[in-house]
C-alpha cells in the first residue's frame, strides 16, 4: 500500500529524514514513534508528497486526487477556519470523490460519524467543541475519506484515556478490514498494546522496523528515548511503563 | 430555511431592486411610461431609460456581485472573516491607473481611456503580486504582498493628486475616487461585464478548494488539491471582477467585507455556498445603496463609495466588538 525506497527530505542542506526504505500492508497498524524532533512528521508529509523530497515513494508518485483516494493524510495541526457543523466537516473529507453527497458519500459520513462516537454531535458547531472532541471529528473527517490507507500524525495527543483507547481500536479495525494505518505517537504503552508493527526514528533514520516485542529492547529505549521501562507480555496483553530518564 | 430557498430569495430581491433600479430617478418619469419607454426607446423617456438608468442599473448588479463574490473567496481563502477584495492591491491599481487616466487628460480626449487605464493598472497590481508572493507562497506572504502593493498605489495616487495641474482636475479624481454608477454607458457596461463574468466562473469554481482549505493547507493539498492552482484561480477571479468593478465605477469599500458575513449566518460557513450567496447578496446590496443615493439627496449627487462606507463602517466596528467578546 506504501513503498519508500531510499526516501529523504533536506532541510536546507541537513537531511531531516535521510534515507528510509520501508513499506506497509495491509491489514497492519504501524506505529511510528521516536523522540521529538526524529523526523516522524517529515517522514509522513514526504511519503504524501506533500514536501519536496529525494529518492521514491509510491503514493508520492501519483496525481493528488488519485492519491488522495489511496492515502488520507490527519496533520497535527487541529485547523479549523470556520463554524462548520460536524457533518458538513466530516463529509469534507468526501471532497476528493467528487459529488457523491447524496450516495456514497452521505453513507461513508455516517459511518465515519458513528465509528467516532459523533452521531449525536452531527448539528454542533465544530469550532465551539472542546479540543479533545475537535479532535475526534478529524480523525472521522479522515476516516470518511475511505481511503484504504491513513497517515496521522499525533491523532491521540490531548485525548482522554478513554479516546485515545478508542481512536487505537478504530484504526485497528480499519487495518483489520484490509487497510491500514501509519500514525505517530509518544505513548509507547498504546504502541506496544495496539500496534502490529513499529517504525523506530531517531534522527532522520529508521533505527528499527519490527514487532513492538522485538523493537522495544532495553538497548533500544535507551539509546533512541534515554529512558529506562517495564515492558512486560501479560495474559492482558502486552503492559508498557516507562520509569525513569537516563538523562539527556 | 434551505440553502436553495436562500438562493431564489436571493435571487428575487435583485431582480426586483433592478426593477427599482430602473424606476427610481430624478427625471419624474412614471414607472409604467419608463418601462413602455425602455422597450419603444422613444423620446427622451427612451433616452433617460435606455442611455441612464439601464446601465447604472446593470452596473449595479455586476459590480455589486462582484466585490460580493471576491469578498467571499478572499475571506476564504485567508480563511478570515475580516478580509476584503481589495487586499491583494487590485482596487489601488485600478484607481490609480484612472486617476493617471484623468490627470493626462487622456480621459477628457477619450472617455473610455479611464476604465482601460484602471484595468491596466489592476493588471500591473496582480503582476506585482504575484512576483512578490511568488508561485509557490503561502496564504500570509500573499497578503503581505497585497499590502506593499497597496501602499505603492497609494502612494503613487497621492502624488498624482499633489502634482495636480489645477483644483479641477484635483477635485475630479477625488470625485472619482469616492466611487459612483451615475452617468455610466452601455459602453462602460460592455467593458466591464465580460471581466465580471470571467472572474465569476473562475471563482464559482474555486469552492471545494476554499472548503477543503478550511481544515488547513496541510490537509487540502492531501485532499488532492492543488494549492498553487487555487491560488492562482483567487488572485485572478479576484483582480478581474474587482479590477473591472473599479474600472467603471471607482473605489467601493465595505461590499465585500459585509455581504459574505451577513450571509454566514443564514447560509453557513461553508465556503463553497458562500459564494454564489455573496455574489447575489452583494447585487442586491450595492443596487440597493445606489437607490439611496438617489433617494436620499436626489439633488447633491451623494456618490455611492461613500454611502457605503458611512454603512459599512459602523458594521464593521460591531463585528470586530462582537469578535473581541467572544474571543
Amino acid at each position: 500500500m506504501l513503498e519508500l525506497q531510499d526516501l529523504s527530505v533536506l532541510r536546507g542542506e541537513c537531511p531531516v529524514v535521510d534515507g528510509v526504505t520501508a513499506q506497509v500492508g495491509p491489514g497492519e497498524l504501524i506505529g511510528l514513534i521516536g523522540p521529538n524532533g526524529a523526523g516522524k512528521t517529515t517522514l509522513m508529509r514526504g511519503a504524501l508528497g506533500l514536501i519536496a523530497h529525494r529518492g521514491a515513494s509510491s503514493l508520492a508518485a501519483r496525481d493528488p486526487v488519485a492519491r488522495a483516494k489511496l492515502a488520507a493524510w490527519l496533520p497535527q495541526a487541529r485547523e479549523i477556519a470556520w463554524g462548520l457543523s460536524v457533518a458538513e466537516l466530516v463529509a469534507l473529507g468526501r471532497l476528493p470523490h467528487g459529488r457523491d453527497q447524496n450516495t456514497v458519500g452521505a453513507a461513508a459520513v455516517e459511518e465515519a460519524l458513528r465509528r467516532m462516537g459523533l452521531e449525536s454531535y452531527r448539528e454542533r458547531t465544530a469550532t465551539h467543541l472542546s479540543g479533545g472532541e475537535q479532535a475526534r471529528v478529524l480523525i472521522a473527517r479522515a476516516l470518511a475519506q475511505q481511503s484504504p490507507l491513513i497517515l496521522a500524525d499525533e491523532p491521540i495527543a490531548g485525548l482522554d484515556p478513554a479516546a485515545q483507547i478508542a481512536t487505537m481500536e478504530v484504526f485497528a479495525a480499519h487495518a483489520q478490514a484490509g487497510g491500514a494505518v501509519v500514525t505517530s505517537l509518544h505513548d509507547l504503552g498504546l504502541a506496544a498494546r495496539h500496534c502490529t508493527r513499529l517504525w523506530v526514528m531517531d534522527r532522520g533514520r529508521l533505527v528499527a522496523d519490527g514487532k513492538p516485542e522485538e523493537v522495544l529492547t532495553e538497548q533500544l529505549l535507551a539509546e533512541v528515548f534515554h529512558i529506562r521501562a517495564h515492558f512486560k507480555i501479560t495474559p492482558e496483553g502486552p503492559v508498557f511503563q516507562p520509569l525513569s530518564t537516563l538523562g539527556l | 430555511m434551505s440553502y436553495r430557498a436562500i438562493l431564489i430569495l436571493l435571487g428575487l430581491a435583485c431582480a426586483a431592486l433592478f426593477l427599482a433600479s430602473l424606476l427610481i430617478g430624478p427625471s419624474g418619469i412614471s414607472p409604467l411610461q419608463g418601462l413602455s419607454a425602455l422597450i419603444s426607446g422613444e423620446g427622451a423617456a427612451g433616452l433617460v431609460m435606455r442611455e441612464l438608468r439601464l446601465p447604472r442599473a446593470i452596473l449595479g448588479i455586476g459590480v455589486g456581485a462582484a466585490l460580493g463574490l471576491s469578498g467571499a473567496a478572499m475571506q476564504g481563502f485567508l480563511r478570515n472573516p475580516l478580509a476584503e477584495p481589495g487586499l491583494i492591491g487590485t482596487s489601488a491599481g485600478a484607481a490609480l491607473g484612472a486617476v493617471i487616466a484623468i490627470q493626462t487628460g487622456l480621459y477628457a480626449a477619450f472617455a473610455l481611456a479611464l476604465p482601460f487605464a484602471a484595468l491596466a493598472g489592476a493588471g500591473v497590481a496582480v503582476a506585482l503580486i504575484l512576483i512578490l508572493a511568488g508561485r509557490e507562497g503561502r496564504a500570509l506572504v500573499l497578503i503581505l504582498a497585497g499590502i506593499a502593493v497597496s501602499a505603492l498605489a497609494a502612494a503613487a495616487t497621492a502624488l498624482v493628486l499633489n502634482l495636480a495641474p489645477s483644483p479641477y482636475a484635483a477635485a475630479e479624481i477625488v470625485f472619482w475616487m469616492m466611487g459612483s454608477l451615475a452617468d455610466r454607458s452601455m459602453t462602460h457596461v460592455a467593458l466591464a461585464l465580460p471581466f465580471v463574468i470571467l472572474g465569476a466562473v473562475i471563482l464559482l469554481r474555486a469552492g471545494a478548494g476554499l472548503d477543503a482549505l478550511s481544515l488547513g493547507e496541510d490537509a487540502a493539498a492531501s485532499m488532492g488539491i492543488s494549492l498553487k492552482k487555487l491560488k492562482l484561480q483567487i488572485v485572478f477571479g479576484t483582480a478581474l471582477m474587482v479590477g473591472a468593478a473599479t474600472a467603471v465605477a471607482g473605489a467601493i469599500g465595505f461590499v465585500g467585507l459585509v455581504v459574505p458575513h451577513l450571509l454566514r449566518k443564514s447560509v453557513g460557513s461553508r465556503p463553497s455556498r458562500l459564494l454564489p450567496a455573496s455574489a447575489l447578496g452583494g447585487a442586491a446590496m450595492l443596487t440597493l445603496a445606489d437607490i439611496a443615493t438617489r433617494v436620499i439627496a436626489p439633488e447633491r449627487d451623494l456618490k455611492l463609495g461613500v454611502l457605503t462606507a458611512l454603512v459599512g463602517a459602523p458594521f464593521f466596528l460591531s463585528m470586530i466588538r462582537k469578535m473581541g467578546r467572544e474571543g
